[in-house]
């Protein structure tokens, strides 16, 4: 990104800075085709191709495993299992020791990876896997959660218990109750790279591995564990991944450990790539719940008390079960106060993949429930839903603690509700609707609007750390290393931009470099939304210690006090007179001043006691709102969004448009989870819906066909975050229940909104046109 | 016997190339991810559906050159025979200039991990070219075969309205190069029967329809490949072996469409895409319809003689056609025999096609004056999806307001295609009526009893099919919107 042509160092900006509205670093590159992303790379000479070969059945003990023929296929160099894993057959994140490479003769569910082959292509590792005898001695397979929590259940993690006043006395003596449940279906994340690894054997048993990973240190670990070397030898490395969601949290560990024991057992490059329908099997997704839930409220719609259950099905492993369903937990609430609550979490072991993060990390899950309450209670009433809604808003004298004991001080619900309110003409549109749905018999109108309430951190206290490199060189170009990835979310633009504004130079002059454990160590996997939090300060922290080295210097050098140095955009003012910033940089090369820095950042006020259900898990909320219409068509469930109006606050931003497109993105993703991606696991524990034939993520044209976006740009974080910036990765994820209330409504409006649709996720065409026909029944019984 | 050739030959980015070693399972992906190092083109899926390994391949037609967008990942490689393979690489200018269609990208965000792009980019390429001033509705169905997860879309279709204030297509790499591609095009038609390996690596590119009637003669086993939308799953989910392969998707006289006598010879090698505007023009309830058959991709590549051959019973196609009472003709060496279309599926996985018959052509009755004609699928996303249901209702009243002709047919309903004759019977006959609907109604448990699969339970397939018959009767009485529509009408 160098560039040396004569700069205007008379600017009164840089160019790229802070809080500007600049293209993804690599957006040229995307388009030309040219960004490289790991199976673009140039393969080593001699490099093998790794292929895995899955089991067939749900549960059940490997009788035999006959390998012969696999391992006699043209082109098969080597077949790897259990016995060929030189230190630790155990990839569990959770440190559970229940997540074995290759199992040694347990099969939790299908699809599990059992072998690897590899080949000379990965057409011949492909082909030869097939050729694999293996007897089985079947036992009955947990598929469902109904079935998973019926009797004893087994749980893949401890579970988690909020509670906070009395809610069963609550409830009772509320003036009504009432009870349900509800299915929130998973979620395939259907990153459009799947995974990948290729792992490069070195000298003294040294592995560098290049992996489609959120989370390079955990990979190392992992591949270190695996290989039974100590971490220091194996590098991970990471320029790019084509998506990741939380699918590549934990779950790039797989490849990334079979393609490095490959490599160290043939001494050549190995790469392992799944076909698209073998990862969408044999990788883990979003957790699909079932929400019991217990409501007491007032004639006015005032929440009193709640009971909440989320039973969740985890798969044959913890995983990040553990955490995720903590997360449900924690946003069980979502935006509403509740004066007295209960809610319990059931990390439910099943004989499915291993469910893992998904973009919101539960927390969708979490909100869906609190959103269905305040639906039920609204129904009830007869009331609408956003009027019950705003009641129960967090806010006012003794209503501003959550379920798990943390206060709301920086609420800005009431604000941004008003605002989504009044862009998307609420009232006046709900008005229109009843009027279309009045004259219109088939299709039918609805429109919601609900709210965001997302907390931000990890809830693991001691993920909330992150390290940076940066290096000034003579010129005054700037190389900056960070422990985040870049998945698409623009995080490295946003943390580039940091260290531009710190040091006042232009962006392009600030070298984004592959994410690697060799530059920085330790580091926590990117996600939980806080890639630009964590990394921006501590690259921040970097650029600021050579800063202060570099005032330092001018001072001594030109005689002149540290508050008369100022960094101006190209340049540095030293007193009287301004420094090219290059000019500087020399001169204090020139006088042995170290130009390069590591950084570290930790999250700050937070901490978090589970046991006692109590603590402050996150440095602050995110919020937002949207307001959503579709229409659905009666007669056959379809159904088409027409409208979304979204009023989201990121803080100060680093980047409007990054931004922008995490909303949007976001949205859509949140709208495909609640719509059309339904997973369908066949009684047998089969996963049907493996590939985009059968798995509908929303197109171009499932998009809403209004799509209002604005950022709340009045609001700064309340906490000295980066730029005084807010996270976004996630919380834009959950505007998208708006769809699933608006289709509510619409499948109510057949019953005069009398009677709660009670429509589970994901709403198909098929749920809205079994609603629809539930509630005419329903109707016409009442009658 | 036609002339025997034993190389493919074809452009790849303004480059010839010519092939004496093709394996007949090879893509065009593998070879130009693996073979060329051609990289941007990307796999996503290996299916056909996101459309990440999406390239142009231009072809000479009646209309002269034509650049249509493909999924690399099922084409195969030897089917590009006589054909210019465009990719991602060869838009940027030599001078670092981005295309238009890039540059458009870059500024409105359009990228944001941007395994997609290079996909989007060659789908809205081929938009551009077509289509300088897109409609929001044109870009979505032009965008209906690529995936995006990242960016909502939103910013990519904001790129796309722009694209032609970022220059004029009219001087960018593929109409510089136009006459001296299509000039090399025509060079390579050397009428010659493409004859390629032995046994398991043979393969056949007949010279023409009477080679192909000997070719299959002589090798009535072999695997035909027209579009190979269907066929390259084969291969690349399946690992099938499919030689000997027959590649007929360049055969110029199975992709005419001929009117006559009120009726619509389609030959078997005619795209969805090039079907469209014929269909659309004179059956108009087919348009929208067939714009819901797969991506643009696939509708590029896919054929309605293959959607018929290979006899799913969620193809789309067939359930209008056999509405419409379309006939099919099949041909052995010489030899053709009509037959209804309707009797050419016999159960699951089984169709009226002898060892070395092929479709030739599908004849298409057009509808009378007086008949009303309507076809609508059912499926869980509007777009590029597989049927849930398809209904196809065709119907004649008489002048006494009672049914004189009822033809309706169903897919996803049973193992095959199929009329629903006791309903048709039910109807037939009795005033056109909510009552007789009504009734009619009790009749689809006797024609029909749907599974229940990933796609859809039977209980919802057995309701809407039902409500598919009931939107077609209100259709006739009118009272608001009978449909959620996304695309207003083209």
């Amino acid at each position: 990104m160098t560039t040396h042509e004569a700069r205007d160092i008379a600017r009164s900006r840089i160019a790229g800075g802070a809080g500007a509205a600049h293209r993804h670093d690599s957006a040229h590159k995307h388009v030309t085709g040219e960004a490289i992303y790991i199976d673009d790379m140039a393969e080593p000479a001699g490099t093998l191709h790794a292929y895995l070969g899955l089991s067939t059945v749900a549960c059940g003990t490997m009788r035999a495993m006959d390998l012969k023929q696999v391992e006699e296929a043209p082109g098969v160099v080597a077949v790897l299992t259990a016995k060929d894993v030189p230190g630790v057959n155990d990839i569990s994140p959770a440190g559970l020791h229940d997540e074995p490479i290759f199992p040694e003769k347990r099969v939790e569910f299908f699809g599990q990876p059992l072998f690897a082959v590899v080949a000379q292509t990965r057409e011949a590792a492909r082909r030869a896997c097939r050729l694999a005898k293996i007897e089985y001695a079947e036992e009955p397979a947990i598929i469902d959660i109904a079935e998973a929590r019926a009797g004893a259940a087994r749980l893949v993690a401890r579970p988690l218990q909020l509670s906070r006043g009395d809610a069963t006395r609550a409830i009772a003596a509320a003036p009504h109750r009432l009870k349900g449940s509800m299915r929130a279906g998973g979620q395939d994340h259907f990153y459009l790279e799947g995974q990948i690894a290729l792992a490069v054997p070195g000298e003294d048993g040294d592995v560098t591995v290049h992996s489609s990973t959120q989370h390079p240190s955990e990979v190392q670990h992992m591949v270190a564990h695996a290989l039974g070397v100590p971490a220091n030898a194996v590098t991970i490395e990471v320029r790019r991944m084509g998506g990741g969601f939380g699918g590549k949290e934990t779950q790039a560990n797989l490849f990334a450990v079979v393609a490095a024991i490959a490599a160290r057992r043939t001494g050549r490059p190995v790469k392992l790539r799944p076909d698209r329908d073998d990862d969408m099997t044999a990788t883990g997704k979003r957790h699909d719940f079932l929400i019991d839930y217990e409501v007491g409220f007032d004639d006015e719609g005032n929440i009193l008390g709640v009971d909440l259950t989320y039973a969740a099905r985890c798969g044959f492993s913890a995983d990040l079960s553990g955490p995720v369903t903590d997360r449900a937990l924690f946003h069980c609430d979502n935006a509403y106060y509740y004066p007295a609550v209960r809610a319990v979490s059931q990390p439910l072991y099943t004989n499915t993949v291993s469910n893992t993060a998904f973009r919101g990390f539960g927390g969708p899950q979490g909100m869906l429930g609190a959103e269905r309450i305040i639906d039920e209670v609204a129904f009830a009433l007869g009331k609408d839903p956003l009027e019950i809604r705003k009641r129960n808003f967090y806010g006012g004298a003794g209503r501003n603690v959550t379920p798990y004991h943390q206060e709301v001080e920086d609420n800005l619900l009431a604000r941004i509700v008003a605002q989504a309110e009044e862009s998307a003409g609420y009232a006046a549109r709900r008005q229109a609707i009843a009027a279309f749905n009045e004259k219109s018999a088939i299709v039918k109108r609805g429109i919601a609007l609900t709210p965001v309430k997302f907390g931000i951190s990890f809830t693991a206290t001691h993920f909330n750390q992150a390290g940076a490199l940066v290096h000034v060189y003579t010129d005054g170009s700037v190389h900056l290393n960070h422990g985040g990835t870049e998945m698409g979310q623009g995080l490295y633009i946003k943390v580039a931009q940091v260290v531009a504004e710190e040091f006042q130079i232009d962006l392009d002059q600030v070298k984004i470099t592959a994410t690697t454990t060799g530059k920085v160590p330790n580091t926590s996997a990117t996600a939980a939304s806080s890639g630009s939090d964590l990394n921006g300060m501590a690259a921040q922290d970097a650029a600021r210690q050579i800063k202060n080295r570099l005032i330092d210097f001018a001072a001594e050098r030109h005689g002149v006090p540290r508050e008369q140095i100022a960094f101006l955009p190209g340049r540095v003012r030293v007193g009287n007179q301004e420094i090219p910033f290059p000019e500087l940089v020399r001169e204090a090369y020139m006088a042995r001043v170290q130009l390069s820095a590591a950084g570290f950042y930790k999250t700050p006020k937070i901490h978090w006691d589970r046991e006692a259900g109590r603590g402050r898990p996150f440095y602050y909320f995110a919020y937002g709102a949207a307001c959503t219409e579709v229409s659905i068509d009666t007669l056959t469930g379809e159904y088409v969004v027409e409208r979304v109006d979204i009023v989201h606050e990121t803080g100060r931003s680093l980047n409007p448009a990054i931004d922008l497109g995490q909303i949007e993105g976001g949205f859509v993703q949140g709208m495909g989870w609640l719509t059309t991606e339904e997973l369908v696991w066949d009684e047998k524990g089969r996963l049907m819906t493996h590939a985009p034939s059968t798995y509908k993520i929303p197109l171009a044209s499932d998009r809403p066909k209004v799509f209002n976006v604005t950022l709340a740009d009045w609001a700064e974080n309340a906490e000295p975050t980066i730029h005084r910036s807010k996270a976004v990765g996630e919380p834009p994820f959950m505007l998208a229940i708006s769809v699933l209330h608006a289709l509510s409504d619409a499948v109510a409006s057949v019953a005069g909104h009398t009677i709660c649709p009670r429509l589970d996720a994901p709403a198909t065409p098929e749920r809205v046109l079994m609603a629809v026909e539930r509630l005419k029944r329903e109707a016409a019984g009442k009658a | 016997m036609a002339r025997v050739r034993r190389e493919i030959r074809f452009l790849l980015n303004g480059r010839r190339i010519a092939l004496a070693n093709v394996q007949p399972e090879c893509t065009l992906l593998d070879f130009l991810r693996l073979e060329c190092r051609l990289t941007g083109t990307k796999e996503g899926c290996a299916e056909g559906d996101c459309g990440a390994c999406t390239v142009l391949v231009g072809r000479l037609d009646e209309t002269g050159l034509v650049y249509e967008g493909v999924n690399a990942c099922i084409r195969f490689l030897a089917s590009l025979d006589g054909c210019h393979v465009v990719t991602v690489e060869h838009l940027k200018r030599a001078d670092g200039t981005l295309h238009p269609v890039q540059q458009a990208l870059v500024d409105h965000h359009g990228s944001q991990c941007g395994f997609c792009t290079p996909g989007f980019v060659m789908s809205l390429y081929a938009l551009a070219m077509r289509t300088p001033h897109p409609s929001t509705t044109e870009i979505e169905k032009a965008l209906q075969g690529n995936l995006c997860r990242c960016t909502g879309y939103e910013s990519i279709v904001r790129a796309a309205r722009a694209i032609s204030a970022y220059g004029d297509l009219r001087d960018d790499p593929l109409a510089a190069e136009r006459e001296a591609v299509t000039a090399e095009l025509t060079a390579m038609r050397d009428g010659a029967r493409v004859e390629i390996g032995e046994g398991r690596a043979r393969l056949v590119i007949p010279a023409n329809v009477d080679d192909l009637a000997e070719v299959l003669g002589a090798e009535p086993h072999a695997t035909l490949v027209a579009g190979a939308t269907d066929v390259g799953l084969w291969v690349t989910k399946f690992m099938r072996d499919i030689a000997p392969v027959v590649f007929i998707g360049g055969l110029s006289q199975l992709r005419t469409v001929r009117e006559e006598d009120g009726v619509l010879t389609i030959g078997a090698g005619v795209s969805y895409t090039q079907a469209m505007p014929h269909l659309a023009a004179r059956i108009p309830a087919l348009g929208p319809l067939f714009e819901r058959i797969g991506g643009e991709q696939v509708r590029n590549q896919g054929t309605i003689g293959g959607n018929i051959a290979n006899g799913s019973p969620i193809g789309d196609t067939p359930p209008p056609l056999i509405a419409l009472g379309a006939r099919l003709t099949l041909r052995h060496g010489e030899t053709r025999r009509t037959i209804p279309l309707e009797d050419f599926f016999i159960d699951y996985g089984k169709q009226d096609r002898r060892p070395g018959e092929f479709v030739e052509a599908v004849h298409v009755p057009l509808p009378s004056a007086d008949a009303r004609f309507a076809a609508w699928k059912v499926s869980k996303r509007r777009d590029e999806d597989i049927t849930a249901v398809l209904g196809a209702f065709h119907l004649r009243i008489a002048d006494d307001g009672t049914v004189a002709m009822a033809r309706i047919a169903y897919g996803g309903m049973a193992a095959t295609p199929k009329r629903a004759r006791a309903v048709e019977e039910a109807l037939v006959g009795k005033p056109w009526t909510p009552a007789t609907v009504e009734e009619a109604l009790s009749a689809y448990e006797r024609d029909f009893t749907p599974i229940s699969d990933m796609r859809a339970s039977a209980e919802y397939r057995m309701l809407a099919a039902k409500n598919l018959l009931k939107r077609f009767f209100l259709e006739t009485s009118g009272g608001g919107p009978l449909q959620v529509t996304r695309h207003e009408a083209a």
